[in-house]
């Protein structure tokens, strides 16, 4: 295998995909947070008729990623399944193709306040938290914080003002003691990284933006709000006045 | 001396064609001697100016119309049967003639025309120049009808305008003939401000006559008591009509017509327009045997241009290098109206004209961006009479009018022969005198297209718009709101939508398409069946699935996207502070803590953003730095188009150039090429260590810019490494590493560019993306953000762009990507333009190979580091910021 750019969370080698899935240095071990799978048919039945495609499309991803990096196992970091029903609703095709991927590697589920109960019908060990080395992998990132933690929830998204106006994008979050993973999941949505929910977690974050073809960190002032949103206390925001140049 | 404006204009004896220019020496004497009144009065005191009456009614008096008749102005006719004179009129009631004599005014031709076709249940059009009377002639029938006792049975008269303000004011000057008559017509408005309550009142106790708009009317067709509501409907008025036919929001309203039309099949319909070339298409969009009424054509406006004494800038809109001589025209104006085509123009043009204004004349600005409150004070004073120049964008082309502007003046290009005498159309409100307008161009090309649209304005030819088809996610809303209203069946609800002309040609299949998604989502490999929203009794109806489906309906009817936006707010110890306006996001987005921009008239420093308030502080004195708004650009019309090419083409008709323009194309003909007006020039010439490629087809900036990005990726895979390109209206230039001078042009500029070039190009590009989101909204598939609704930062909301991929993904034919690329191909690429221009230039390109830059290139390579182009490298961009900052932080 070739040199894979890397960063280190409390001392151990990650790899930041741009698709938005984490795999641990030893390359055998691959991470994806949040899948959510069977949102829109959630929202289907509440009245939004979105199209009934997105586990499909996060299936896919999943299986391409497991195909070129061919990971020994995966780690779901909880919220796979949007609700309790979402198992249900999964229709043959989908199941059919979950079923391959849970069979093609070990498969840890951990669990998600979406999904506190295991999956009835696929394979895999289910934990509510796992460490591997000096990382301990769970879904809800805990305050105060601990340290090597990888965890998901926040679907943490980050805009980012370039000459071309601003760009809206999934995003890894971390101050190189902790991690927060980008959702997965198709339909899955984000919360600015700015939001206060954050606030508690980063003293100093930096933001791995997913690109078209590569990953790129952003910190303090390059970071903006979303409109409507009221953003934290500004680390360091408004220090800065001048523009990058 | 020499501050005089230096004004080019056409002799009023001269035909057609024939442009005179007057020298400075002459025009003195030209000025003294009174042979233009129009002319006289750009200079204005002395001038007499009659009492006018003020308002969309705008009568004419009883000495006026007795002048009109003798100079034979009013239509070519025999002078109409006139209330207070002998013969009584017979389509007029006492009342109405009394009221008429008692004001000392006539009811006129064109009046008397609608009064008799409403009489026979027709619907008609009625074409009229601003000041013939056109709202009363529309509503006369309707006064009339209720006068006699149909009043009180029920909604008698629907007026609908395209602008929530313009039905307000109209109510108010309706009530005047009302009152003054003491007829028991009873008038209401409603419009998105109407309060709950008095919506539910006018549920149950229907106004006579109700002004709303299209949204309002296709949102009250939501409701079970429609038919009820409806039943008794004998009229609809649209106003303004020209101004919205051709949009989704015309669509939505052509749908609404048909509706009506169901639950009132003796409804007529009357739309209300102003001059254009498109009267067919208006009377289709009627339906049924509409009539055309057109009133008196009114006198041909005066049009001048400016030809400054300074130099003609190469590029630029801003023309502040004829200001000067805009204040002198302004100064010997009674009031003015400065037209613009951009926001930021305005304020820009606003603050030079206020840096000129040594007399402390009262100048306002008028803008959409401005909060209404100031808008509204803004229009009471012109009204009242107090301002002598408003410095306006198109927020002003419509509406009421205000006063009494004498002079019209456009800076920048006019863009387009109808717009332009929509705008002139604004000063003098008087039929029988032509309106005033002096054009400003901002650059040569500017020159050559204020010529051709001057030339235009003279023989009255116009520029029209080509129909776009109804809109499939327009046509979703409203079969759902149909389908809340109350149970229906297919065959018959597509009978009644295609006879709707945007929707005439619409296929059945289409339709049963539509209403799958409206009720599944239509989606092909997988059914939400039992999720349908709309679902089929045993009958074979089709209704909504639930009284929650349809209150989440409703909230979500309209057609109008708003794009995000911040409140400018000045800052204030605390917080809160007062509201000056509205800006795009992006703008704001654009802005770094302590930047200046000019804003409502004054120089503002950005100090923050909270929610969706940007926070500005007064920063009077500083330099701002320009705020380059996208909104309210229009592209040249292919019309004036044609016109700029046959001018350059024709040398003979350069004599009517003011010299520094003749002197360019002069220059340009001996160093490069002057296309003859079919073809296409291009030309190709290095410049600074780089290659470019220039070429001219005058179609527009929207499709020069389409064409920019599709000619790069060829260029790309020419291997000439193209680094960058910059569309104008009238060229679009194209740079690379390598010299492009020995490509096949013919192969280069090849049709073919618009399937799979383009198809790639979409697939990445953001604005699918922007476009689909609209669509979805409108169709119903995801919400709008309702404006005030706060989010709380916990609330996650999906995106629209990951619909989109996901639906491209697994079924890109479906029904709204169809619908986003319909609307993208119109509304951001102008491919129809595009297509045509490349089907104009097979075979017709002229490629003149030059060792430097030529004349008419000139302009285009000065826009270059200005304005670049995002074409393809949103991508890059991400990798370029990150990299500046890391750079930054490492001090480099």
């Amino acid at each position: 295998m070739s040199e894979r750019p890397f960063i280190l969370v409390n001392g151990e080698r990650v790899t930041l995909l741009t698709a938005g899935a984490l795999l641990l240095g030893d390359g055998e071990t691959l991470v994806v947070s949040d899948l959510h799978f069977e949102k829109g048919s959630h929202f289907a039945a509440k009245g939004v008729l979105l199209p009934p495609y997105d586990t499909r499309t996060t299936l896919r991803r999943i299986a391409t990623l497991m195909k070129n990096l061919k990971p020994r196992r995966v780690i779901s970091l909880g919220d796979a399944f949007h609700d309790g029903a979402a198992e249900a609703r999964m229709d043959e095709e989908d199941a059919n193709l979950l079923s391959a991927l849970t069979g093609a590697a070990d498969w840890l589920w951990i669990l998600g306040n979406h999904d506190p109960e295991p999956p009835a019908r696929f394979a895999g060990a289910v934990e509510t938290a796992a460490r591997i080395g000096g990382l301990l992998f769970r879904h809800e990132p805990a305050v105060p914080a601990e340290e090597g933690e990888v965890a998901g929830h926040l679907h943490p998204v980050a805009r980012v003002r370039t000459e071309r106006g601003a760009m809206r994008r999934r995003c890894f979050v971390t101050d190189g003691a902790r991690l927060v993973m980008p959702a997965f999941g198709a339909y899955a949505g984000g919360l600015n990284v700015l939001d206060e929910a954050f606030a508690p977690l980063f003293a100093e974050p930096v933001a791995h933006v997913l690109g078209g073809d590569g990953v790129y960190p952003f910190w303090g002032r390059a970071l903006v709000p979303d409109p409507g949103f009221k953003a934290a206390p500004p680390h360091g925001r408004a220090a800065a006045s001048g523009r990058a140049g | 001396m020499g501050c005089r404006p230096q004004i080019a204009r056409r002799s009023p004896t001269g035909h057609p064609g024939a442009i005179r220019w007057i020298e400075p020496g002459v025009q003195r004497s030209f000025l003294g001697a009174k042979v233009d009144p129009g002319f006289r009065a750009l200079r204005g005191p002395g001038m007499t100016v009659e009492a006018r009456v003020r308002g969309k009614c705008g009568f004419l008096t009883r000495e006026n119309s007795a002048r009109v008749r003798a100079a034979g102005l009013i239509g070519g006719a025999a002078p109409a049967p006139s209330a207070g004179m002998d013969g009584e009129a017979p389509l007029l009631p006492d009342v109405f003639a009394r009221w008429f004599a008692a004001r000392g005014w006539r009811v006129r031709d064109h009046q008397l025309q609608c009064l008799a076709l409403a009489a026979e249940g027709r619907s008609h059009l009625l074409i009229a120049p601003t000041g013939a009377g056109k709202t009363l002639a529309g509503f006369l029938p309707s006064l009339v009808e209720l006068s006699s006792g149909a009043a009180g049975r029920g909604l008698h008269t629907l007026y609908v305008s395209p602008l929530k303000a313009l039905a307000v004011d109209i109510a108010r000057n309706l009530e005047r003939p009302v009152s003054e008559m003491g007829l028991n017509v009873r008038i209401e408005t409603r419009t998105g401000d109407t309060p709950a309550a008095r919506r539910q009142r006018q549920k149950y106790a229907p106004p006579d006559i109700l002004l709303t708009t299209p949204e309002q009317v296709a949102l009250m067709l939501t409701h079970q008591d429609a038919p009820r509501f409806f039943g008794g409907l004998r009229a609809v008025v649209i106003d303004e009509i020209h101004s919205i036919f051709a949009t989704r929001r015309g669509h939505l309203l052509a749908l609404g017509l048909s509706r009506l039309r169901a639950l009132s099949p003796a409804l007529r319909v009357t739309g209300l327009s102003a001059t254009v070339p498109e009267a067919a298409r208006l009377l289709d969009f009627l339906g049924g045997d509409a009539a055309l009424v057109r009133a008196g054509a009114g006198a041909r406006p005066l049009v001048a241009i400016l030809n400054s004494e300074n130099r003609i800038p190469w590029s630029g809109h801003s023309a502040r290098h004829a200001l000067a001589e805009v204040y002198e025209a302004i100064r010997a104006a009674k009031m003015a109206l400065v037209f613009v085509n951009t926001r930021a123009q305005a304020e820009l043009t606003f603050q030079a004209l206020w840096a000129a204004n040594e007399d402390n004349l009262p100048i306002a600005l008028h803008h959409g961006s401005l909060d209404v409150e100031q808008r509204r004070r803004v229009e009471a004073a012109m009204a009242k009479g107090s301002l002598r120049a408003i410095v306006a964008t198109s927020t002003l082309d419509l509406g009421i009018d205000w006063g009494d502007v004498d002079l019209v003046i456009q800076i920048g290009a006019p863009k387009g022969a109808s717009r332009l005498t929509q705008r002139i159309g604004r000063a003098n409100h008087r039929m029988d005198e032509p309106s005033r307008a002096l054009l400003v161009p901002g650059n040569r090309f500017e020159m050559l297209e204020c010529v051709a649209a001057e030339e235009a304005i003279k023989e009255g030819a116009l520029d029209g718009e080509a129909p776009r088809e109804g809109a499939l996610d327009v046509l979703a809303q409203h079969v759902t709101g149909i389908a809340c209203s109350a149970p229906f069946n297919a065959d018959d609800l597509y009978t009644e939508v295609v006879s709707a002309a945007p929707y005439a040609r619409l296929s059945r299949e289409d339709f049963d398409k539509t209403l799958e998604f409206a009720a599944t989502g239509g989606y092909a490999l997988k059914s939400y069946e039992r999720f349908r929203k709309i679902v089929k009794t045993p009958e074979g109806l089709y209704r909504i699935r639930n009284a929650h489906v349809a209150q989440a309906h409703r909230m979500n009817a309209g057609v109008i996207i708003d794009a995000p936006s911040f409140t400018i707010r000045l800052a204030r110890k605390g917080r809160g502070g007062r509201k000056l306006g509205t800006v795009e996001e992006w703008f704001v987005e654009g802005l770094a803590p302590g930047d200046t921009f000019l804003f409502a008239g004054e120089v503002l420093r950005f100090e923050g953003v909270e929610g969706t308030d940007a926070y500005v502080t007064r920063a009077p004195g500083e330099d701002p730095k320009i705020p380059s708004w996208n909104g309210g650009k229009f592209p040249l019309s292919t019309f004036l188009a044609e016109r700029v090419r046959a001018i350059i083409d024709d040398p003979a008709r350069w004599g009517a150039l003011p010299e520094q323009i003749r002197d360019w194309l002069g220059v340009q003909r001996d160093v490069s090429v002057i296309p003859h007006k079919e073809e296409m020039l291009v030309e190709t010439f290095p410049n600074n260590g780089r290659h470019y490629l220039v070429c001219y087809p005058f179609d527009g900036r929207l499709a020069h810019q389409t064409l920019g990005m599709l000619l790069t990726r060829r260029l790309e895979r020419a291997r000439v490494q193209p680094l960058g390109f910059v569309p104008t209206e009238y060229s679009l230039s194209v740079w690379a590493r390598k010299d492009m001078s020995g490509l096949d042009m013919d192969a280069l500029f090849a049709e073919d560019m618009l399937g799979d070039d383009l198809e790639s190009w979409l697939a990445e590009s953001v604005l699918m993306k922007r476009t689909f989101r609209d669509c979805a909204v409108i169709a119903g598939l995801i919400e709008r953000r309702h404006p005030g609704q706060t989010k709380t930062g916990r609330q996650v909301t999906f995106s629209a762009d990951l619909i989109y991929d996901v639906l491209k993904e697994h079924e890109p034919d479906h029904l709204l990507l169809k619908a986003a690329w319909a609307d993208a191909a119109r509304g951001y690429l102008d491919l129809a333009r595009l297509q045509g221009l490349l089907t104009r230039i097979k075979g017709r390109i002229r490629h003149a190979m030059l060792d430097r830059v030529s004349p008419l290139a000139v302009p285009v390579m000065l826009e270059i580091n200005k304005e670049m182009v995002a074409g393809e490298g949103r991508e890059a961009m991400l990798k370029e910021a990150s990299d500046a900052l890391i750079a930054e932080a490492m001090g480099r």
